[in-house]
C-alpha cells in the first residue's frame, strides 16, 4: 500500500534537511528520501560553515530555528570572525567543522524532529496528479514504491546528470562513491524545464600524518567566545589551528605544464565554474601575474587525519596534483588521500521558479540549493528553509512566505537566483544586499524570528528566548533614551565635542569613541545584557542615521512593489524590447513592476512600455 | 487594445504644407482608407485622398508610410503632407475623426508613445521636449545635444567609474582576508581621493550655467521711476533687433514681461513701470516691494534710476536714458552708459553689453544644461561622493550616488515626473 505524506523532500544535503525539517516544524508530515541514511548530512566539500555573507545565511536560518548553525557548533573545531576589524556588516562568522560531528548534530537533530521520516531509496521519478501533468501528487522510488504528498521539494544537489573529471578519467556521479539520480534527471528534461550545466570543483584531501605543520604559520582558532547559534550547545568541541601555506612559481610550473591533460582546458568540460572561487589552473592561467597563492590548510575532524588544502581545487590528473602539492612548503612529503576533481552538474534555471521557490506553472513542486545553481551549503540550508516551509504552507493551504530584499540575505538571494537567473554557481556575497547596513549577521533572529513565529515554525525553547531577549531589547532601549549632556559624557572621561547640545545616549552612540564601554562609565543600560544584543544594539546606533536613510528607501520600494505584472504578459508583443530584453522578461517573469526593473539591461525605457501595457490590461 | 492617435503636427494653417501624423496599430487601415492603399516603406508617394464616407476628394497630398516599430513612435506611423489651407486641413481632421479607432492626440502623445516604447530615453525625452520649444539658435543647440543623449553619455561614463569604485570597495570589504586582494591604510586612501576628484567632477559639470535660463530666457529688470523712458527704451529694444518672440501678460497688473531674443540671446525683460506711481505711502510702499521682489529674481538689472544706487550693483548695469533730451546731454560719472531710443544713440553698446553678461549665464552653444530636476539628482550623488574611514560608509555613499544617477535617467521613481514632462508637449509633435 503506498505510503503518504504532506511534503516529500528529495535528497539528505543541507537544503533537503533544512527543507524537512522545515516543514516538520511546520507540523506537516515530511519524508526525507535519500539514497542512504548513512550520508544524510554529509558535507562533501570543504569542512567550513559559515564566512562573509554565508554566516549571515546561518545566522537567519537559525533565526527560524533551522539545524545548520547549531550543527556547526556542535562541530565547531576552529572559530573566525572574519573581517572583525570592519563594521558588524561585514563581518562574517565562520567555523571548520568536524565532519563526523556535523553529521551526528544533524542526525540527533532530524531523530528528534517530530513529523520526520528518513525513507531509504532513489528517487525515481515524480508522481503527476490523475489528469493533471502540472499537479505534483507524490514521487516514485526505483523500487516502484509510490509515495503520495501534495508538494515535493527537490534538493538533490549535483546529482542531477552529474560527471566528475580527474585528468583524462570520467565517471557519472555526484559526491565520490555514489550514483547520480539519471532517471529524475530526465524526467525533469521531459518536462521542459529550463535547464544548464554548471561546473564545481574540489581539491585534493592530504593525509595530516604527512604534512611538516612546524614549518607552516599556525592560525588559531579565536577566543572571543561567539557561536552560530543562540541555542547551541555552546563551543563544546576541542579547538584546533589551521595551517597556511602558499603555492609558489614552482607550483605554477607543473600546473602550466600540465594544462594539456586538464579537462578545463582540453574542452571535456565547458559548463562555467565560479570566478570567486576558481580552481587552481584558472588561479595560474588567469593572474599569471601572481607569484602564488594562499593555501589554508584546514583539518576536517579531531579523530579524522583528513585535511583540506583550501585554494587548490583542481581538476589535473592524479600525478600532476601529487607534484603540485609537493612543491609546496610544508607538504614536501604530503600524501594525497583521495584526489581532487571537477565535477560538472545539470541545474534548473532558477527563473524558473517563483519567490516561494517552487516551479511557475507546475503545482507542488519546490526546488532548493545547487539544483537551482547555487553553491555552497549555507546558500543551499537557506534555500532548503524557504522551499520546505513554503511546501508545508502550499500543503496546509495557508499563505506563502516571501522573504524580500530589504529583510533578509536569504531574500536578496532568492530575488537575486528567481529575476537574474545565474551565470556562474551563485555564491552569497555582502555585496549583494543593498541594505547591507540594516542585514547583520548579529541581528538575524530581530529580523526573522518575528516572520518564523507567524509561520509557525519555531520550537518552545527560541519561542521563549527571543520574547525574553526583546524584553531586555526594551528595557536597554528605555535605559538609552536618557538625554545626557556633552559635559556629563566630559565628566566621565569620554572625548566629545562641547556643543551644549542635549542627546539621548542612544545617538551619543553614532559618535565614534563612545560604544558600550564609554556608555557603561554613565549608565547601567548594558549591565548583565548578553554580548551578543549589546553589540547589536551598539551597532545599530552607531549607523543609525545611514539606517534611518535606508528604511524610507525601502518604504519607496514597498510602494513600487505594489505595481503588479499580470503573469501572463506577452512580453514579445511589447514594442520597443530588445529580444535580449524579451529573453530576460520571458525567463523571469517579474511578479512586480520594481522586480522588473532590478532585470539586469532593462531601461527606464522598457519600465515604462511594460508599465503601459500592465495599465491598458488592467484598464 | 492601442488605440491610434492623430494630429496636425505642423505649425498653425495657413501654410504652404500642414502634417497630419497618424500612429498606432489603425494607422495602416486608415491610410488605405483614405488613399485607397498603403505606399511602400519611407517612400514619399502623391495619392489623392477621399473621405470613405462620402467619397469627397480631400486633397492631393504626399503620403508617407513608416512600417513599425522602427519609427520616431516606435508603432505604424502614417504622415499626411497636405496643402496647408485651413479648410483642407479641418477637413482632414474632421474625416479622421469619423474613423474607427482613432482619437485625437493629447499633448506630448507622440513623444510619450516614442518613450514607452523604448525609442528614446528619459533625458532624451526631455531634450526633444526643449527642442520643440527652442525659439533662438542657442536653445536649439543645446536641446539637439540632450535630445541626442548627451547627458545619458555623461552619465553611463559616470556609472561606469562609480561601478569601479563601488567594486574596489567591496573587493577591501568582502576579500580582504584573501591575499590576493592588497589591504592597507593606502588602498582606502586612495579610493577617498579618487571619490573626491569624481565629486569635483561632477561638481564642475553642476557649475556650469543652468538650461533654465536657456529655456526660459534672462531675466532683465528695468528699474527706475516712472517717465525717465524706461519703456521708450524696451520699446526701442523690441523694434530694432529681433521681434517680440511671443507677448505674454504680466503675472500681475503692475508687472509687464517681454520675451525678447536680441542678437540670438533669450530674455525676458521686466518693466517695473508703475510701481513708484502711488501717491499714498501705502501703494508706494507696496509698489517699492514689488520692486524689489522683481529686482532680487532678475539676473540684470537694467537701472534707470540717477538719485539712488542700484541695491545690487553686480548684476546692474546704470543707463543714462534719454541722452537726446535737452539738458541730459552728458552723463553723470555713476552712468556705464548713454543712450537715447529717439536717435538710437549707445544702443547697439547696450545689446553688446546685455550680450556679454548673458553669454557668462547661459551654456555654451551646443553645451549641455541641466534642469533643475537633473541638477537636483546630480546634486544628490555629489553629496553622497564621500570616502570614509569607516568603508562600509563609503560602500553606502557609493550605493546611494549610483541611485541618484539611476534617477537620473528614469530608472526609479518616474512616474509624476513623467506626467510633468508629457504635460509640457504641444499637440501633434
Amino acid at each position: 500500500m503506498a505510503r503518504t505524506f504532506d511534503i516529500i523532500v528529495v535528497g539528505g544535503g543541507h537544503a533537503g534537511c533544512e527543507a524537512a525539517a522545515a516543514a516538520a516544524r511546520m507540523g506537516a508530515s515530511t519524508a526525507l528520501v535519500t539514497f542512504s541514511r548513512e550520508t544524510v548530512g554529509a558535507m562533501s566539500c570543504n569542512p567550513a560553515i559559515g564566512g562573509l555573507g554565508k554566516g549571515h545565511l546561518v545566522r537567519e536560518v537559525d533565526a527560524f530555528d533551522g539545524l545548520i548553525a547549531r550543527a556547526a557548533d556542535h562541530a565547531a573545531i576552529h572559530y573566525r570572525m572574519l573581517n572583525l576589524s570592519k563594521g558588524a556588516a561585514v563581518q562574517g562568522p565562520r567555523v571548520q567543522a568536524d565532519r563526523r560531528r556535523y553529521k551526528a548534530a544533524i542526525h540527533a537533530l532530524l531523530d528528534a524532529q517530530a513529523n520526520l521520516e528518513i525513507v531509504e531509496g532513489e528517487a525515481a521519478a515524480l508522481v503527476f496528479a490523475e489528469g493533471n501533468a502540472h499537479r505534483v501528487a507524490g514521487l516514485e522510488l526505483a523500487t516502484g514504491e509510490r509515495l503520495h504528498a501534495a508538494a515535493v521539494v527537490l534538493a538533490t544537489g549535483t546529482f542531477l546528470k552529474g560527471r566528475m573529471f580527474c585528468g583524462p578519467d570520467i565517471t557519472t556521479g555526484g559526491r565520490v562513491g555514489e550514483a547520480a539520480a539519471q532517471r529524475l534527471g530526465d524526467q525533469l528534461r521531459a518536462l521542459e524545464l529550463p535547464m544548464a550545466r554548471l561546473k564545481t570543483g574540489t581539491p585534493p584531501r592530504l593525509d595530516g600524518r604527512t604534512i611538516d605543520w612546524g614549518a607552516l604559520e599556525e592560525q588559531p582558532s579565536d577566543d572571543l567566545g561567539w557561536t552560530m547559534s543562540p541555542l547551541g550547545p555552546g563551543r563544546v568541541a576541542p579547538q584546533l589551528f589551521c595551517g597556511i601555506t602558499r603555492t609558489n612559481a614552482r607550483t605554477h610550473e607543473i600546473i602550466r605544464g600540465a594544462l594539456d591533460r586538464s579537462p578545463l582546458y582540453t574542452g571535456a568540460i565547458d559548463a562555467l565554474g565560479p570566478r570567486y572561487c576558481p580552481s587552481i589552473e584558472d588561479k595560474v592561467v588567469r593572474f599569471g601575474d601572481r607569484d602564488g597563492h594562499q593555501v589554508f590548510l584546514e583539518p576536517e575532524g579531531l579523530d579524522d587525519h583528513l585535511v583540506y588544502p583550501n585554494g587548490i581545487s583542481t581538476s589535473l590528473p592524479e600525478d600532476a596534483q601529487i607534484a603540485l602539492v609537493r612543491s609546496m612548503k610544508g607538504l614536501e612529503r604530503a600524501e594525497i588521500a583521495q584526489r581532487g576533481y571537477a565535477v560538472e552538474y545539470d541545474h534548473i534555471d532558477p527563473r524558473a521558479l517563483d519567490s516561494t521557490l517552487s516551479i511557475r506553472g507546475v503545482e507542488g513542486l519546490y526546488c532548493a540549493g545547487q539544483i537551482n545553481g547555487t553553491t555552497g551549503y549555507e546558500e543551499a540550508a537557506a534555500q532548503g528553509l524557504v522551499a520546505g516551509i513554503n511546501a508545508a504552507a502550499f500543503a496546509c493551504g495557508s499563505a506563502p512566505m516571501i522573504l524580500g530584499r530589504a529583510s533578509s540575505y536569504i531574500g536578496v538571494m532568492i530575488d537575486d537566483l528567481v529575476l537574474q537567473g545565474i551565470t556562474e554557481p551563485y555564491r552569497m556575497l555582502t555585496a549583494r544586499a543593498e541594505y547591507r547596513l540594516r542585514l547583520r549577521a548579529d541581528n538575524g533572529a530581530t529580523r526573522l524570528t518575528p516572520v518564523a513565529l507567524a509561520m509557525g515554525c519555531v520550537g518552545d525553547e527560541r519561542r521563549a528566548w527571543f520574547e525574553a531577549r526583546e524584553q531586555t531589547r526594551a528595557e536597554v532601549s528605555g535605559k538609552l533614551a536618557t538625554l545626557v549632556t556633552a559635559a556629563t559624557l566630559a565628566a566621565s572621561d569620554i572625548s566629545v565635542a562641547l556643543d551644549g547640545g542635549r542627546r539621548s545616549l542612544f545617538d551619543w552612540m553614532r559618535f565614534p569613541g563612545i560604544g558600550r564601554a564609554e556608555i557603561a562609565r554613565v549608565s547601567d543600560a548594558f549591565n548583565d545584557v548578553a554580548d551578543d544584543l549589546a553589540d547589536e544594539i551598539a551597532e545599530d546606533a552607531r549607523y543609525a542615521p545611514y539606517l534611518a536613510r535606508q528604511e524610507a528607501e525601502v518604504r519607496e520600494l514597498r510602494a513600487n512593489e505594489s505595481v503588479r505584472i499580470d503573469p501572463s504578459l506577452d512580453y514579445r508583443a511589447i514594442a520597443g524590447l530588445s529580444n535580449e530584453m524579451k529573453e530576460r522578461l520571458e525567463a523571469a517573469r517579474p511578479e512586480t513592476l520594481a522586480a522588473a526593473s532590478r532585470i539586469r539591461g532593462i531601461t527606464p525605457a522598457a519600465l515604462s512600455a511594460i508599465l503601459v501595457q500592465t495599465r491598458r490590461r488592467a484598464a | 487594445m492601442t488605440d491610434t492617435i492623430y494630429a496636425l503636427s505642423s505649425g498653425q494653417s495657413p501654410a504652404a504644407v500642414a502634417i497630419i501624423r497618424i500612429s498606432g496599430p489603425a494607422a495602416a487601415s486608415t491610410l488605405k482608407a483614405l488613399a485607397g492603399r498603403v505606399p511602400k516603406s519611407r517612400r514619399a508617394t502623391l495619392q489623392r485622398l477621399t473621405d470613405p464616407a462620402s467619397g469627397d476628394v480631400l486633397d492631393h497630398a504626399l503620403t508617407l508610410w513608416f512600417d513599425g516599430p522602427a519609427t520616431a513612435t516606435g508603432e505604424d506611423l502614417a504622415e499626411l503632407h497636405l496643402h496647408g489651407g485651413r479648410a483642407v486641413v479641418a477637413r482632414v481632421l474632421r474625416t479622421l475623426a469619423a474613423l474607427p479607432g482613432l482619437k485625437p492626440a493629447e499633448p506630448g502623445a507622440f513623444t510619450r508613445r516614442a518613450f514607452e516604447n523604448g525609442r528614446i530615453d528619459l533625458a532624451e525625452a526631455e531634450g526633444l521636449a526643449d527642442l520643440l520649444f527652442a525659439e533662438t539658435e542657442l536653445q536649439r543647440l543645446s536641446a539637439i545635444a540632450m535630445a541626442e543623449g548627451g547627458l545619458s553619455t555623461q552619465v553611463v561614463m559616470w556609472q561606469d567609474k562609480l561601478l569601479g569604485l563601488s567594486a574596489r570597495t567591496e573587493a577591501l570589504l568582502d576579500f580582504s582576508d584573501e591575499d590576493d586582494v592588497d589591504e592597507d591604510a593606502g588602498a582606502a586612501t586612495a579610493l577617498s581621493a579618487e571619490i573626491a576628484a569624481m565629486a569635483a567632477e561632477v561638481r564642475a559639470f553642476l557649475a556650469r550655467p543652468s538650461g533654465e535660463r536657456l529655456r526660459d530666457g534672462i531675466r532683465v529688470a528695468l528699474a527706475g521711476p516712472p517717465n525717465v523712458g524706461k519703456s521708450t527704451l524696451l520699446n526701442a529694444l523690441a523694434g530694432r533687433e529681433a521681434a517680440i518672440v511671443s507677448p505674454r501678460a504680466g503675472t500681475t497688473r503692475d508687472v509687464i514681461e517681454v520675451p525678447l531674443a536680441l542678437a540670438g540671446r533669450p530674455y525676458v525683460f521686466v518693466d517695473t513701470a508703475g510701481l513708484h506711481a502711488g501717491s499714498g505711502d501705502e501703494i508706494e510702499a507696496i509698489g517699492m516691494e514689488r520692486a524689489r521682489r522683481v529686482i532680487a529674481k532678475s539676473d540684470i538689472i537694467l537701472w534707470l534710476d540717477e538719485q539712488s544706487a542700484s541695491p545690487a550693483p553686480e548684476r546692474t548695469i546704470t543707463v543714462h536714458a534719454r541722452a537726446d533730451v535737452a539738458g541730459r546731454e552728458v552723463a553723470p560719472s555713476s552712468a556705464d552708459l548713454a543712450v537715447s531710443a529717439a536717435t538710437g544713440e549707445g544702443m547697439d553698446r547696450l545689446v553688446g553689453m546685455l550680450t556679454a553678461r548673458a553669454d557668462a549665464l547661459l551654456p555654451r552653444p551646443g553645451e549641455l544644461a541641466l534642469n533643475t530636476r537633473q541638477r537636483d539628482l546630480l546634486a544628490d550623488c555629489v553629496e553622497s561622493l564621500v570616502g570614509d574611514a569607516d568603508l562600509l560608509i563609503t560602500a553606502e555613499n557609493l550605493r546611494r550616488a549610483r541611485g541618484a544617477l539611476d534617477r537620473l535617467t528614469g530608472r526609479a521613481g518616474t512616474e509624476d515626473m513623467l506626467d510633468a514632462l508629457f504635460g509640457r508637449f504641444c499637440i501633434g509633435k
